[in-house]
């Protein structure tokens, strides 16, 4: 591998792309729209408070009341306490599910008095997986509060005890909104989207224009090219990147985290794309049906790795399959090092689009083919 | 002279169609090499054989004494080629392209020079997509040099130009002869070849059919050459009787052909000693166009003589 000869063919990609209105809209304007859009589309889902529907089998003492007051005071969470005596803690998910309440509590009997005597006591906090937005406000909301109280429970000074606890604790510390979940899913619309269909189009409308036969005929190897315009990709994503989230942050006040754990992924992500790319262009004989052949790849995974919305609000055979497609990877890593501080599993999703990469980039090199056997 | 170029039993097949069928031909180092043919001949696939971008079925080929196919990289440093409508990426200005390929090659090409050498001096800055047919070609031709190549490949690399920009082109051809270099040349202008070749070969149907230099070649396949007047059957008559030649008269023309240029005078002086009336003569000969159209229409009548014949 020659770096001049890299250095050198990225300088003519960069000079190609900086002299390209259409891809400069579509690197530099177009996600300031997308993330716009969306944001202006959902941001209600995230800003106005959601209806939370309260089991109070403590019969509204005086704990349990402050507890749901504190909960009405995040101004994200509504509490509604069920007035239907037919309405049990056993019948609860069946009745929110018919009179479509996202989400729900159930404060347990013995509340006030386990609290006053520091024993501990569980919450059970009901959520539909199909609107992640609410259940995650929920979740954030509840823990916050009883972060809140389990301090106030403990003396001056000394560390606050967990007394109140609840039983879902699958969601960050935080309270989420839409927003902070679109930032990285729309990061990975743009590693997908960006070097795929450019990928395509170049491999297949290069080979009939002849410049890959031109390109022969010098000393670059196939590898140097598409190792130039992987490095083109992930400068052009690193911009993108930083432009999703100042509009996120700036227009729509996400609260992501910014730390290094973000750096692979946005390599990562335009490495395997980019080589995906060159493949789906290399095995296709004409322009025509590489553009086909781009489009099934990428449209699936644009809409279901968890670019818009959670994976995890899919029906369970969407999930499985979205589990297949590298991009729910790339996004659930991003997801993890920018919303839940999950380094752990980022490592995972990162070792699985790196091993994916390196297979693709080595069949890109392989089966694209400067000259005519 | 050593070779350059060597080819032996060059075979190239597509299924059942022998696209080069067999063909042998050596060309020296130095000099100006034109591979000739009407179209689908088999020019293209044998040139792209020997740039090294097109794998032969059979046959023996060395380009600088190395494989094309199998020694493409050491190969590729010593060679330049345009091919046929050139294309090269779009946004990109003359002289990004020549310090590109200077980055590539490791030379130190001045893109000035070479711009000027090929007469693009005034489109330094401009934009590939800006650019004509002809200043693309000159571009390509430029682009071609940048490694001081020892050979060229030259794939019809006038077709579609003006009249300027040809000639121009020809005036780099010849320059890098007077350099020393090895033009291999396609072309379908005949008049190019002729003016520019030192060797040329024709091949149709995937078959050289005629090799040499150019005046071998017509002389081997041409017609004796000819002189003619304007005149009538009268005039011929009376030279066939008086000089015993086979004078025609055709459309208000009597034409002679000439067995010995020495019959040209001859001819005059009975011409003017006939006392019939005739006026602006001329000598003609046979270009190498008119022997390649010839020598490939005789060819194409056979192969339709033998198809109706099955």
């Amino acid at each position: 591998m020659n770096f001049g000869h890299i250095a050198a063919d990225f300088k003519i990609v960069m000079r190609s792309y900086f002299r390209n209105p259409v891809a400069l809209f579509f690197s530099l304007i177009f996600p300031i729209i997308l993330i716009s859009l969306f944001g202006l589309i959902f941001s209600s889902v995230g800003t106005s408070s959601v209806t939370l529907q309260v089991i109070n089998e403590d019969h509204n003492s005086p704990v349990s009341a402050a507890f749901l007051s504190a909960l009405n005071n995040t101004t994200v969470v509504k509490v509604s306490l069920v007035t239907d005596s037919s309405v049990t803690p056993s019948n609860f998910a069946t009745w929110l599910g018919q009179n479509d309440d996202p989400v729900g509590l159930v404060i347990p009997a013995g509340f006030q008095s386990n609290y006053l005597n520091h024993t501990s006591t569980n919450l059970s906090v009901f959520t539909n997986p199909q609107d992640a937005s609410a259940s995650g406000t929920v979740l954030g909301a509840v823990r916050g509060v009883a972060d809140g109280f389990n301090c106030a429970a403990a003396s001056g000074g000394k560390l606050c005890k967990p007394v109140v606890g609840y039983s879902n604790e699958n969601v960050g510390s935080q309270v989420y909104t839409y927003i902070d979940y679109l930032i990285p899913g729309l990061i990975g619309f743009s590693i997908l989207t960006s070097p795929m269909f450019s990928m395509v189009d170049i491999a297949s409308s290069y080979r009939k224009e002849g410049i890959f036969r031109e390109l022969s005929l010098t000393p670059l190897t196939r590898a140097e090219w598409l190792t130039s315009r992987i490095t083109w990709y992930v400068l052009l994503t690193f911009v993108t990147a930083g432009i999703m989230i100042a509009a996120g942050v700036f227009l729509f006040g996400a609260h992501v985290q910014i730390t290094l754990g973000l750096l692979p992924f946005l390599v990562i992500g335009p490495f395997f794309f980019v080589s995906l790319g060159m493949l789906a262009g290399s095995v296709a004989k004409t322009p025509e049906s590489a553009a086909l052949v781009g489009n099934l790849i990428t449209f699936p995974m644009m809409f279901l790795s968890g670019t818009f919305f959670t994976v995890s609000s899919f029906p369970a055979g969407l999930q499985v399959f979205a589990h297949i497609l590298p991009l729910y990877y790339v996004i659930d890593g991003m997801n993890q090092v920018m919303l839940f501080s999950n380094a752990g599993r980022a490592l995972t999703d990162f070792a699985i689009v790196l091993l994916g990469s390196l297979v693709v980039f080595a069949l890109a090199v392989r089966l694209f083919k400067w000259r005519d056997e | 002279m050593p070779t350059a170029i060597e080819v032996h039993g060059l075979v190239k097949q597509y299924g059942t169609l022998a696209a080069v069928d067999h063909i042998d031909f050596s060309v020296p180092a130095g000099t100006v090499f034109s591979f000739l043919g009407p179209n689908g001949a088999g020019k293209t696939t044998t040139t792209e054989i020997l740039e090294g971008l097109r794998r032969r079925t059979s046959g023996a080929v060395t380009v600088l004494g190395l494989d094309p196919w199998t020694e493409s990289g050491p190969l590729h440093r010593r060679v330049g080629v345009i091919p046929q409508d050139f294309r090269f990426f779009e946004k990109i200005t003359p002289k990004e392209a020549i310090e590109y390929y200077r980055a590539l090659f490791h030379t130190d090409v001045d893109p000035g020079r070479l711009l000027a050498q090929v007469e693009l001096l005034d489109k330094t800055g401009a934009r590939f997509d800006t650019l004509s047919g002809g200043q693309k070609q000159k571009l390509g031709l430029a682009l071609a040099l940048t490694n001081n190549p020892e050979i060229c490949f030259l794939d019809e690399p006038t077709t579609g130009l003006d009249p300027h920009a040809r000639r121009a082109i020809w005036a780099v051809i010849r320059g890098l002869k007077r350099e020393g270099r090895t033009v291999f040349l396609t072309t379908h202008y005949l008049e190019e070849a002729q003016l520019l070749a030192d060797q040329v070969a024709i091949i149709h149907h995937g078959k050289i059919i005629a090799a040499g230099t150019p005046a071998e070649i017509i002389h081997a396949h041409g017609r004796p050459a000819r002189i003619s007047v304007d005149g009538s059957p009268e005039l011929a008559a009376y030279l066939r009787r008086q000089l015993s030649l086979p004078a025609v008269a055709d459309a208000g023309r009597v034409s002679v052909e000439l067995g010995d240029k020495r019959d040209a005078l001859k001819i005059l002086a009975a011409i003017d000693a006939s006392g019939l009336p005739w006026e602006s003569f001329e000598t003609s000969q046979d270009t190498l166009e008119d022997v390649f159209v010839r020598l490939v229409g005789q060819m194409d009548e056979g192969a339709l003589k033998s198809e109706a014949t099955k």
